[in-house]
């Protein structure tokens, strides 16, 4: 899916960014990124399985509970395409016989995993031993580990996550979820890892998850304040990185959103900008909310092409892929596998139409921002079927204009940066315009 | 005296020919407060409608005919047609006799397009109908029944009454009989493709979309009887399956071209809806019930459906080679859609094993050039006949 994250916004060489207590958490970041990659590289020779799920719906606490080394293929996908190297993937998945007209990230997986088995680090990267198909969100996930299960003979669990089609969790949702993880899930997750199911193991974790994800809010809603000490969509996928994949309910990704949360509080009372690769941003010129995922081939020129200009993404629903935390919900080990339900069940994609929109009026609003922009994702129907009608109902609400541009997750070939930064610039013109009609 | 074939096909064309959907609106004028219902693929328990005094309605897009202008607005260039074509019918009235809209789980699009529904027209009920992907009774039958009651309920609410098991039981049979119906149509044109060629097929479906069921079963019975009384010539085509059009539609020409080149199509995904359920849906006990076991336990497979098993992949298409003792596999997806484009490697690899020809191109509703398709279809039914020979 959709789903960055482990992303470090790399400081330029030539212009270190000067804040030592921001490279903390990103040291650490790195540190768990990177041991990750090991631990998925040594597992099979250690006697270790291996699973894979997706980012939305990413029942992390669960599957720690069976000592998995957990994989994430839409982040390998992601890694490969900020290393560049998903380009060929796609194009020799495309010679196997895949359509030109599927999503990138399935095809980035499976020519990596042609390619031979290596993972986006250059490390060995072994087959999974279980396919959790969390199927929240997104249609494609289903044919995506339907596809590896084909190629790999990997066993596949499906975990089917109904749809928010009226905006709510029904009691009929949230139990057949719940009856699934306890008749089907657990118990072929016992039976594949070997390890016998402990509850309190996982309420232990979902305590350190609840924590971590209150951090995380306080950090991505610290984008309220003028300036905004964040970019909560560039910087965002850094932030969101190690609770929407591998780490969330582990101590150590506490101990990241503690550090985080004090340096990016620290940041906003010393009335600081955000931090960009190129160093802190010095004024803040235009907030904008954005939806849909980033371009990763392109990523830093991407964000350039905010930076430069002064704009600063004060929230995006990106960051809201892997779990919806800033209305309220936390991992709740009082209720342990309602609650796993609950948190699959509100995943950014996998609400509906109106729950979208609102939520992005919503932000506008709190976020005090000048308007909305959508980067539409051609890979993405989950994403991208019906942006424009959001483009049109959210101008209409809130009055403020909104912008849409186009490009892909992890296919070079649909990155035009001459087209989007024009696209950009006459953007930002626009937001100028109503400003200066507004004060007259 | 039976009606003449040709009398049944125009009567099927006129229903497919009208994006206005005057039938349509004709069955709801013929009586106070009828209501008619939308659906959209692949596949909604059409019983219920049906209990609830409310006439079903299959939207398959606005086909080659339709200029869309408005829809076009909606939609990125890399996402398929039936979404635009569909909104152009909304915006353009031409839905405006439908008193409701369900879009069931297939796909991403088609999910969105729920909401954008509820948004669009906001005074019509809509509903994003959801199915399992777990097929345990206790499980996924559990929360399917709870699904199909919760569509029930706001039918009932609709309609100022509820819905009774008996008249549930009473639709289930009246659908059972036009699925044994559709299914003597298949084994027919199986048998005989000369005699029922694909394109009178595919408006004989269409016309099931907004007749009534115990209309249309007639119709289809009607069609039978007057195919096989005819005389036409038996050509030497190869017979083949034609797979992946099962949500937006290839334009007629194309379904006719395909068999001009030389190939009889002998099954096909068309309009699963009405064959979805592959046989009889007890017609005693309680009716949600046993529809969810047939959902569950006896239904097709298709994209949008899970595989519990690998070794489940491509079973249903083997079975429609076998059984209808086709030659090679037809691969007709729609340009942009992932589930077929995605579903499609796996099944090529299946055919592989089995020995099993195919061939592959995408099409749009309203693709115009079939040139290129016939030279495809022509060259595959060449192949299929050297294979043979040989
Ligand atoms: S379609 Fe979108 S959400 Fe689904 S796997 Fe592809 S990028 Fe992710
Ligand atoms: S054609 Fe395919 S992608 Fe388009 S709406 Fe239908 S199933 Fe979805």
């Amino acid at each position: 899916m959709t789903t960055p994250i482990q992303v470090m916004p790399q400081a330029a060489p030539a212009r270190k960014p000067p804040s030592v207590q921001k490279e903390d958490a990103m040291w650490l970041q790195k540190e768990m990124i990177t041991r990750n990659y090991h631990e998925l590289a040594s597992a099979h020779a250690e006697g270790r399985k291996i699973s894979a799920t997706f980012v939305p719906g990413n029942l992390n606490e669960l599957l720690m509970c069976f000592d998995f080394v957990r994989r994430l293929p839409e982040t390998d996908a992601l890694q490969n395409g900020m290393r560049k190297k998903s380009g060929k993937m796609i194009m020799d998945a495309e010679r196997d016989g895949h359509s030109e007209d599927v999503c990138t990230y399935v095809k980035t997986d499976l020519g990596m995993m042609l390619q031979g088995e290596f993972g986006p680090t250059g490390e060995p990267m072994p087959h999974p031993d279980v396919l959790l198909l969390s199927y929240t969100g997104c249609f494609t996930f289903m044919k995506w580990f339907e596809l590896v299960r084909q190629k790999y003979g990997c066993e596949t669990l499906m975990l089917h996550v109904p749809y928010q089609g009226d905006a709510k969790i029904s009691p009929n949702m949230r139990e057949y979820v719940v009856r699934q993880l306890k008749d089907k899930i657990i118990p072929a997750l016992e039976r594949i890892s070997g390890v016998k199911f402990d509850i309190d193991r996982l309420r232990g974790y979902m305590k350190e998850s609840a924590k971590a994800e209150e951090d995380l809010v306080r950090v991505l809603q610290s984008a309220k304040h003028r300036p905004s000490p964040i970019d909560g969509y560039f910087g965002g996928v850094y932030y969101i990185g190690p609770m929407f994949t591998a780490f969330r309910g582990a101590p150590e990704a506490t101990r990241f959103y503690a550090m985080l949360n004090a340096e990016v509080q620290e940041r906003m009372r010393q009335g600081k900008g955000p931090m960009t690769p190129e160093g802190e941003l010095a004024e803040e010129k235009y907030r904008l909310v954005v939806e849909g995922p980033p371009n990763w081939t392109h990523f830093r020129e991407f964000w350039k092409m905010f930076y430069d200009e002064g704009a600063v993404v004060v929230a995006s629903t990106y960051a809201k892929v892997g779990g919806v935390y800033d209305f309220g919900f936390r991992h709740d080990p009082e209720r342990p596998l309602e609650s796993l339900a609950d948190y699959c069940l509100g995943c950014y994609t996998n609400l509906n139409f109106p729950q979208r929109i609102d939520m992005i009026c919503r932000y506008l609003d709190e976020y005090s921002a000048d308007g909305l922009l959508i980067n539409s994702i051609k890979s993405c129907n989950s994403f991208s079927a019906g942006q424009l009608l959001i483009l049109r109902e959210v101008e209409k609400r809130t009055g403020k204009p909104a912008a849409f541009i186009e490009s892909d997750l992890v296919d070079p070939r649909y990155f035009s940066a001459a087209n989007i930064k024009n696209r950009l610039e006459s953007y930002f013109q626009m937001i100028k315009q109503k400003r200066a009609a507004a004060v007259h | 005296m039976n009606t003449p074939l040709k009398d049944i096909i125009a009567r099927c064309e006129g229903l497919f020919e009208d994006l206005r959907f005057a039938s349509v609106q004709e069955w709801k004028a013929a009586a106070p407060g009828r209501k008619a219902i939308g659906y959209m693929p692949i596949y909604v328990p059409r019983e219920l409608i049906h209990a609830a005094g409310m006439l079903p309605v299959g939207i398959f897009g606005g086909g080659d005919q339709m200029e869309v202008i408005q829809g076009d607005a909606y939609y990125q260039s890399y996402i398929c047609r039936i979404p635009r074509s569909t909104v152009e019918l909304g915006l353009t009235g031409r839905l405006d006799c439908l008193d409701g809209m369900l879009f069931p789980s297939i796909c991403d699009v088609i999910r969105n397009l729920s909401g954008m529904w509820q948004i669009m027209f906001k005074d019509k009920y809509v509903k994003y109908f959801d199915v399992p992907q777990d097929y345990d009774d206790a499980i996924g039958g559990e929360f399917y029944v709870h699904e199909m009651q919760a569509l029930r309920d706001d039918l009932a609410r609709l309609r100022g009454a509820p819905v009774t098991d008996d008249e549930l039981r009473a639709s289930i049979a009246v659908y059972n009989d036009n699925r044994r119906a559709i299914r003597d149509l298949y084994a027919f044109r199986a048998q005989q493709p000369w005699q029922a060629p694909t394109v009178e097929l595919y408006l004989l479906l269409r016309a099931g979309c907004v007749l009534p069921p115990e209309e249309h079963t007639r119709l289809v019975r009607e069609y039978l009887a007057a195919a096989a009384a005819e005389k036409r010539t038996k050509r030497d085509n190869a017979r083949v399956v034609l797979t992946g059009a099962f949500c937006e539609q290839p334009p007629l020409g194309l379904i006719k071209s395909i068999e001009m080149a030389g190939c009889y199509i002998v099954d096909d995904d068309f309009m699963l809806v009405m064959r979805w359920l592959l046989d009889e849906v007890p017609e005693q006990g309680d009716p949600l019930v046993e529809l969810s076991k047939a959902f569950l336990h006896r239904s097709a497979q298709t994209p949008s459906k899970y595989d519990d098993k690998k070794e489940d992949k491509g079973k249903y298409l083997l079975e429609q080679v076998r059984t209808r003792g086709a030659e090679g596999v037809v691969f007709a997806s729609p340009s942009f859609c992932d589930p077929a484009l995605l579903e499609r490697p796996m099944l090529q690899d299946v055919l592989a094993k089995h020995k099993i020809p195919y061939t592959a191109f995408k099409f749009a509703e309203n693709t115009g050039q079939m040139a290129p398709i016939r030279e495809q279809a022509g060259t595959f039914a060449d192949s299929i006949k050297l294979w043979s020979a040989a």
